[in-house]
């Protein structure tokens, strides 16, 4: 019986060497040489059976035949004319599925060139040859399952990792065409592919395409969004379109479920809101850091694909490297295993891949690892399986082990996620593939060695601990050097010199304790007994060489198999790690922890009211709900908090008109004209400078899209509410406004080379920035009245209720919506401009294309036409004090705000820039000085000047019952350089406590030293570590100039968008 | 009539008045005295009511009592202003620069990584408009700094009333520059998604500190070279970069490192403790860490750029704004400096400011733009305080010239010579002021 037992085992071994045959033949295919059919029938019995994440079978069965499950179950007789093979002890599981890979895709050429580098010049056109879209990252037309290639090497190491079939698409592009399940069998492509279009693939990324639109993330997703609109309106066939296989392409890939490559938080949720307008759920490809946001992540109703990548531990040991890495850093680097367990905590449903792994062969300890911090094993399971399976329709053919689906099973040791396991096999498509031999494994246990010497027959017990390692013992314990790879077996012995021998040891053939364990290490005298022979399943046979040089045979009969430990894996304690801030930033606020509205009342101070009232001397100023509820003496609200304000002023908070803080991408200079683009796409609320402003005062940032083109982006006037979404984020209820600028940015200047313009993209003088306006606003009003027309023929056809079908759709054009919405005052201009010649030449434009220029921003130059700026009736949003950095600003003066306030424009000072927007307070008294307003409108021009420019004056920028609750308390007079805000108050609610930034640095400098520490003794217990790696920051700009922002920051334009 | 021939004075006086014409001032000769004044000497001492003697163009007297003679002498009445020394930019590329984005327009930075023989002086441009909108803010005298990789040359100070830049050299080549190289691993972005996203930094290729050494040893090398060339009594070949270490060695001129990081200044403390040289820290935005041995060390601080963020998100939010208080505190000598780009230097005083109201005293945020300044630069003997024996560079605010709200620089003068305070910005704003006839609307 025992017998017998081994034997099977054994077989279930061995059965690898014989089969040879992989999938069925096709039948089209001519075969060279005579006809083999097979059918690949085995029954796997006694083991047991995971059918899927919440069902496993013990004892029970599995057969298989022609590639695909029979039969699972218990109590099921082994067909005739199947293999059986016995799986005692061992576990089957559904082999995994990776949704989210690029096996047997070759890999894109990628660019590392951005849209915009120095000294070279933009492809601003498509290189892509064919009948395809203006756009080369607009790659839909690519179908994975036509590139696809069945590569082993790649397969291999998914295999062994316990994968059996994966999504594989072309990762190149912003949309990437269809992906396609394949099995990882190493056959004819035309058999492993599963389903050759599962999936459409879609990301911010544009791959190998280099042409410079679109070169931001506000960029990419305007692109997006205007191909849905193009490929809608393509769907009609428009004759002047011609052929465009991208549109159509497009189209045809919308019933696919749709792929989202996000791989970061708020790109997630970027995308979700890009799914939203058109009515697409994507399924979302995640990154590492979506604990910090998880909420968000819900709110979306995606399904994400998770990947397991995590910070490598950076070497902080030194001192002065650590001081450049920052807490967030060394924060993620401990959280990012958390983030797995995050999506199940918050009942996300969610898939698990091998995506961004360093390396494949990663997989199972950093699945290991999220398991340690919360992911459950039955989630695991399911999101390696089930939900893949099932997003991709694909759960009929893989998945589970129910009959009828595809045998892609793996049999393993023991329960899959013990740490101990090993994954044996993984059967794909019917075919076996090792991936561990467990022929050793069968063969460890103890025999009976007979050595046939000319002498007569020595016998031995030999106890087989693994291949290297066995003890072998006659009347004493011997010195041994042995080897099996479960087929081959070597075994050399001599005598053990007597000073090894166990005191009173070794009588009786009795077994020695920790003795004797007879290994590689051990030397061997040359005189040593040499066995070789084979192992035929239970027993060993086998020929050698006694010391003195005598031919010999032998053989090993199987007697026991060796004592398996009981499998009790120590339960791990869950780690103990910091908290999720809000924002993921120091400074940032813990969950419950977050600065909530109060009714707040300031006592006693010198209260500047930007209204009527002027400066009030000894006077209260009380905040409820989040608004000014009372200005005035004597106030007095029992449910109010008390801030003395003695010796204090308070003012308005400060509202910057020019900035470029909390986005991800501030600059789309692909193109001349960008008005598609919108800021509001892409708000970074995990900006340090949000904190950093608040400290200043400032309370409301207009964030601008950038100088690089004539017409920019769209903006976002945002609310400094450090701690909130990027949906929170924003202003509510403002009219839109719009980023142009003029002159030496647009004509790309400062990209030249030498006294060359090195530029391609029009236009490169005065002259062409006129003209692009004039263009812009002319293709607009054509647009204007291409829909008027439509619509008026549409609502006749209505009210005479006849059939509109015969009406051609006008194509939505983004762009053009965006200047419309300018000639019909919905959106409002805010123009870079900075001499007179084009302030003139843009006026008049205006005047003669009926627009209007809300605010001409920086213009130094304005105080040689205020007159005019003031009959066009722009305000005017400028710098205190900039001038000789570039040859358009020679000619500015510090007397600029002045001139212009006298004259009797709306005049506000703006920061555009991180670090002077927190003395903005400062910059206003340079008004003072050199213009001499009064101190009262100085302070105007950063509240409540910029307020109207910004058309939210009605709410903010004074202190007057009713307008929101933004407002700060300063240390001194608010002009004075020794000013300091003691309280930044937004809505209500302090975000900037002067007293409390000490406790949080103290916060912040504890939370650094332990993980410190913890990265130190993590180096010392043996983690690999990689040298320590300063935080950089990304800082973006107009492109417009330098400043001293420290060490670690990096201009956005210095980095290379892909 | 009247109304033409009165807009014809008035364009006369615009042209005389153009900066081109903003002469230098002749010498001063005789006695100047400076009444009623608020004397803030520079070094610490607050005078009520002074008054200062100034004969040919020295400091001959300061003091409350002095006697001012009511014969013919020049006497500037001060009542209720304050009085100061002259303000010094320690670094700056202030007429070297004129438009940075004008590649034509700037002489600032030299080929190569060893250029000691680099002379900063050669290249000053006395007619650069900016210089006259620093002395409008308080600025008479200015280092200026030659740019570069490792050894750029060596730096002047002028004083920012002359003709040439001979005429402007106050103390030539007594600095030599040295820019330190980055000892941090350089970045590495992989496009968009920032907070984290990605799996994390990578592993840098190279170790950048250890290549940083290995220039530095290049250095360390040519000054080991240049000290033996300079004993020698006679040479072979004439070495020019071997001469122009001369001064460093004679202690005649300072060592001007460039630097910011603890490592970075650490290392630049070989130069004290190898070849002696007196050590000067540019920049030194992390200063704050390690004041206590730069102390120790005799090295003193050019605090480049007060008015920046700080260097980590992790840091205090005001730490640029805190840096000067804590080198005080451990008696560090250091200066302010404010290399701005957008606005030139002429925010020094606002620099030096922010840091009173980060914890300096008025009278050593002063000291910090003034006589510290000035004995860094090796210009102390005649400049930086109002004191007997000194030039007489003082500078005239209606209040404090630390705060924009206050600062309104009335008179300056330099060497004792009253300047002429115009710039071309007050005369844009002048031209349209009557273009807008604001004076007539009672502006």
């Amino acid at each position: 019986m025992r017998k017998t037992r081994l034997f099977k085992r054994l077989m279930f071994a061995l059965a690898f060497f014989y089969l040879t045959t992989g999938l069925h033949a096709q039948v089209t295919f001519p075969e060279n040489g005579i006809a083999d059919p097979r059918h690949g029938h085995y029954a796997l019995t006694n083991a047991t059976i995971v059918k899927d994440a919440t069902t496993t079978l013990t004892n029970a069965t599995l057969v298989i035949k022609d590639g695909k499950i029979v039969a699972t179950g218990t109590n099921i007789k082994v067909p005739a004319g199947s293999v059986e093979i016995d799986c005692r002890g061992k576990y089957i599981y559904p082999s995994f599925i990776d949704i989210y890979a690029d096996y047997g895709i070759a890999a894109p050429r990628t660019t590392t060139t951005g849209a915009f580098t120095p000294g070279q010049q933009p492809q601003l056109e498509t290189a892509a040859k064919g009948p395809y879209g203006w756009n080369e990252a607009i790659k839909c037309d690519v179908d994975a399952y036509k590139v696809f290639t069945v590569d082993d090497a790649k397969a291999k190491p998914l295999r062994e990792a316990g994968f059996g079939t994966v999504l594989s698409h072309v990762r190149d592009g912003i949309a990437r065409g269809t992906g396609a399940v394949v099995s990882l069998a190493t056959e004819k492509e035309n058999l492993v592919i599963l389903k050759e279009k599962a999936s459409a693939h879609y990301s911010f990324s544009k791959g190998s395409s280099r042409q410079s639109y679109p070169g931001s993330m506000m960029g990419m997703i305007a692109l997006l969004r205007q191909t849905y609109l193009d490929a809608q309106w393509y769907k009609n066939k428009p004759a002047k379109e011609g052929l465009n296989l991208s549109l159509q392409s497009w189209t045809d890939n919308q019933g696919l479920p749709q792929i989202f490559e996000a791989n970061d938080k708020w790109n997630n949720l970027r995308a979700d809101r890009i799914g939203d307008e058109f009515g697409v759920q994507y399924i979302i490809k995640a990154g590492a850091n979506e604990y910090q946001r998880i909420k968000e992540m819900k709110a979306t109703n995606a399904t994400f694909i998770v990947p397991l990548n995590y910070p490598q531990a950076q070497d902080v040991e030194d001192p002065n490297d650590a001081r450049f890495v920052s807490l967030i850093d060394m924060k993620h680097w401990e959280l990012a295993p958390t983030n797995a367990a995050a999506f199940e905590k918050a009942g996300i449903p969610f898939c698990l891949t091998t995506a961004d792994l360093r390396n494949v062969n990663q997989f199972w300890t950093s699945l290991r690892k999220a398991m340690e911090y919360g992911l459950s094993e039955e989630k695991a399971m399911e999101a390696l399986t089930k939900t893949p399976a099932t997003l991709l329709g694909v759960y009929n053919q893989v998945g589970s082990l129910e009959p009828g689906k595809l045998a892609n099973f793996l049999i393993a040791s023991g329960s899959l996620f013990n740490e101990k396991t090993t994954i044996y096999q993984n059967w794909i498509q019917g075919i076996k593939y090792v991936v561990k031999d467990d022929a050793l494994a069968n063969a460890l246990g103890s025999y009976s060695l007979s050595v046939n010497t000319p002498a007569g027959t020595e016998t031995y017990t030999l106890d087989v601990k693994s291949g290297t390692t066995l003890t072998m013992f006659g009347k004493d314990t011997l010195n041994t050097k042995f080897s099996h790879d479960g087929k081959m077996v070597k075994l050399s012995y001599a005598p053990m010199p007597r000073r090894q021998r166990p005191p009173g040891g070794g009588e009786g053939g009795q077994r020695p304790v920790g003795m004797g364990r007879g290994s590689a290490d051990q030397t061997l005298p040359a005189s040593a007994t040499r066995l070789s022979g084979v192992s035929n399943g239970t027993e060993w046979n086998g020929t050698g060489t006694d010391s003195l040089g005598n031919s010999l045979t032998w053989t090993a009969i199987f007697v026991k198999a060796g004592e398996t430990k009981p499998d009790t894996p120590r339960k791990k304690d869950v780690p103990v790690i910091g908290k999720v801030m809000y924002p993921f930033e120091p400074f940032g606020w813990e969950e419950g922890q977050q600065p909530k509205a109060e009714n707040i009342l300031i006592k006693n101070a010198t209260v500047w009211t930007n209204e009527k009232e002027g400066i009030l001397q000894s006077s209260d100023v009380l905040i409820k709900n989040g608004k000014i509820a009372a200005v005035g003496k004597n106030l007095s609200d029992a449910s109010a908090r008390i801030i003395d304000g003695t010796g204090r002023h308070v003012t308005a908070g400060i509202i910057d008109e020019h900035s470029h803080i909390a986005a991800a991408s501030i600059n789309e200079g692909g193109q001349s004209v960008t008005a598609e683009v919108r800021i509001a796409d892409n708000l970074n609320p995990d900006d340090i400078n949000i904190y950093r402003q608040l400290s200043g005062g400032v309370t409301s940032s207009h964030i601008l899209h950038g100088s690089a083109n004539v017409i920019g982006g769209q903006t976002q006037l945002i609310k400094l509410r450090w701690g909130a979404n990027d949906e929170e984020l924003k202003f509510k209820n403002w009219d839109g406004q719009i980023k142009f600028a003029l002159g030496e940015n647009v004509k790309r200047s400062p990209f030249a080379v030498g006294n060359n313009s090195n530029n391609n993209r029009y236009p490169d003088t005065r002259m062409g920035v006129e003209q692009v306006l004039v263009d812009a606003f002319t293709r607009a009003k054509d647009y204007q009245k291409e829909w008027k027309e439509y619509n008026t023929a549409r609502e006749k056809l209505v009210k005479e209720k006849k059939s509109t079908g015969s009406l051609i759709i006008p194509r939505r054009d983004l762009e053009l919506d965006a200047l419309v919405e300018i000639l019909e005052k919905k959106r409002f201009i805010t123009c870079h401009s900075y001499v007179q010649s084009e302030i003139t030449s843009s006026i008049e434009i205006a005047n003669r294309l009926g627009y209007k220029y809300n605010t001409f921003t920086h213009i130094l130059e304005g105080y040689k036409v205020a007159d005019k700026m003031k009959e066009h009736g722009s305000n005017a949003s400028t710098f205190s004090d900039w001038w000789a950095y570039k040859m358009e600003v020679q000619d500015a003066i510090p007397y600029n705000a002045a001139i212009m306030q006298k004259v009797g424009l709306n005049v506000a000072i703006n920061s555009d820039d991180a670090e002077m927007a927190r003395r903005l307070n400062q910059e206003a008294a340079k008004i003072v000085k050199y213009g001499g307003v009064t101190e009262e409108e100085a302070l105007k021009m950063v509240t409540l000047n910029p307020a109207k420019m910004l058309h939210v004056d009605d709410r903010v920028g004074s202190l007057k019952a009713g307008k929101d609750g933004d407002v700060v308390l300063w240390s001194d007079h608010p002009l004075s350089i020794y000013a300091k805000s003691l309280y930044t108050i937004v809505d209500g609610t302090i975000y900037f406590d002067r007293q409390k930034d000490e406790q949080l640095q103290k916060q912040v400098d504890e939370e650094r030293n332990r993980l410190v520490r913890k990265l130190n003794s993590e180096k010392r217990s043996g983690t690999p570590t990689i040298p320590a790696q300063p935080s950089y920051q990304v800082m973006h700009s107009c492109s417009d100039h330098q400043h001293s922002h420290g060490l670690l920051v990096i201009d956005a334009d210095e980095i290379t968008n892909d | 009539m009247r109304k033409i021939f009165l807009a014809l004075t008035l364009f006369a006086a615009m042209v005389v008045n153009a900066q081109e014409n903003v002469l230098p001032a002749k010498p001063q000769k005789g006695l100047l005295f400076i009444k009623n004044a608020i004397i803030h000497t520079g070094n610490g001492k607050v005078i009520e009511n002074g008054i200062i003697k100034i004969r040919d163009g020295k400091i001959e007297e300061v003091g409350a009592g002095i006697a001012v003679p009511a014969d013919d002498v020049q006497v500037v009445d001060a009542k209720g202003k304050h009085v100061y020394p002259g303000l010094i930019l320690p670094t700056s590329s202030l007429g070297l620069v004129e438009v940075s984005a004008v590649r034509a327009s700037t002489d600032v930075r030299e080929l190569g990584d060893l250029n000691p023989n680099i002379r900063a002086i050669v290249a000053y441009n006395t007619d650069s408009k900016v210089i006259n909108t620093l002395r409008s803010n308080g600025i008479l005298a200015a280092n200026i700094v030659p740019q570069g990789s490792l050894l750029a040359g060596s730096s002047s100070v002028v004083q920012l009333d002359a003709w040439n830049w001979e005429d402007a050299a106050y103390k030539t080549d007594a600095g030599m520059h040295l820019y330190m190289p980055s000892m941090l691993a350089r970045p590495r972005f992989g496009g968009f998604g920032g907070g984290g996203g990605g799996g994390g930094p990578q592993q840098p290729q190279t170790d950048p500190v250890k290549e940083a050494l290995d220039k530095i040893e290049g250095i360390k090398n040519f000054f080991r070279e240049a000290k033996a060339y300079l004993t020698e009594t006679a040479h072979q070949e004439t070495n020019l970069k071997f001469e122009s270490a001369r001064g460093l060695f004679g202690k005649t001129q300072k060592l001007y490192v460039h630097a910011n990081t603890i490592k970075q200044i650490l290392v630049a403390l070989d130069f004290v403790k190898e070849f002696g040289f007196d050590l000067v820290i540019v920049g030194g935005s992390d200063s704050w860490q390690v004041a206590d041995l730069l102390k120790k060390h005799n090295v003193s601080v050019v605090l480049q750029q007060p008015h920046s963020l700080p260097t980590l998100e992790d840091d205090d939010v005001d730490q640029p704004y805190k840096t000067a208080a804590a080198l005080q505190k451990a008696g560090v000598l250091f200066a302010i400096s404010d290399d701005d780009g957008q606005t030139r230097g002429r925010n020094l005083p606002f620099n030096a400011g922010t840091a009173v109201a980060y914890g300096l005293t008025k009278e050593e945020a002063l000291s910090a733009i003034t006589i510290n300044a000035a004995r860094i630069m090796g210009v102390a003997d005649k400049a930086g305080s109002i004191e007997v024996g000194k030039d007489a560079n003082i500078i005239i605010s209606d209040g404090d010239i630390l705060d924009m709200r206050t600062s309104n620089v009335t008179d300056a003068f330099i060497q004792g010579r009253k300047i002429d305070l115009t710039d071309k910005q007050k005369q844009l704003n002048d031209k349209y002021e009557q273009k807008y006839e604001l004076k007539k609307k009672g502006f």
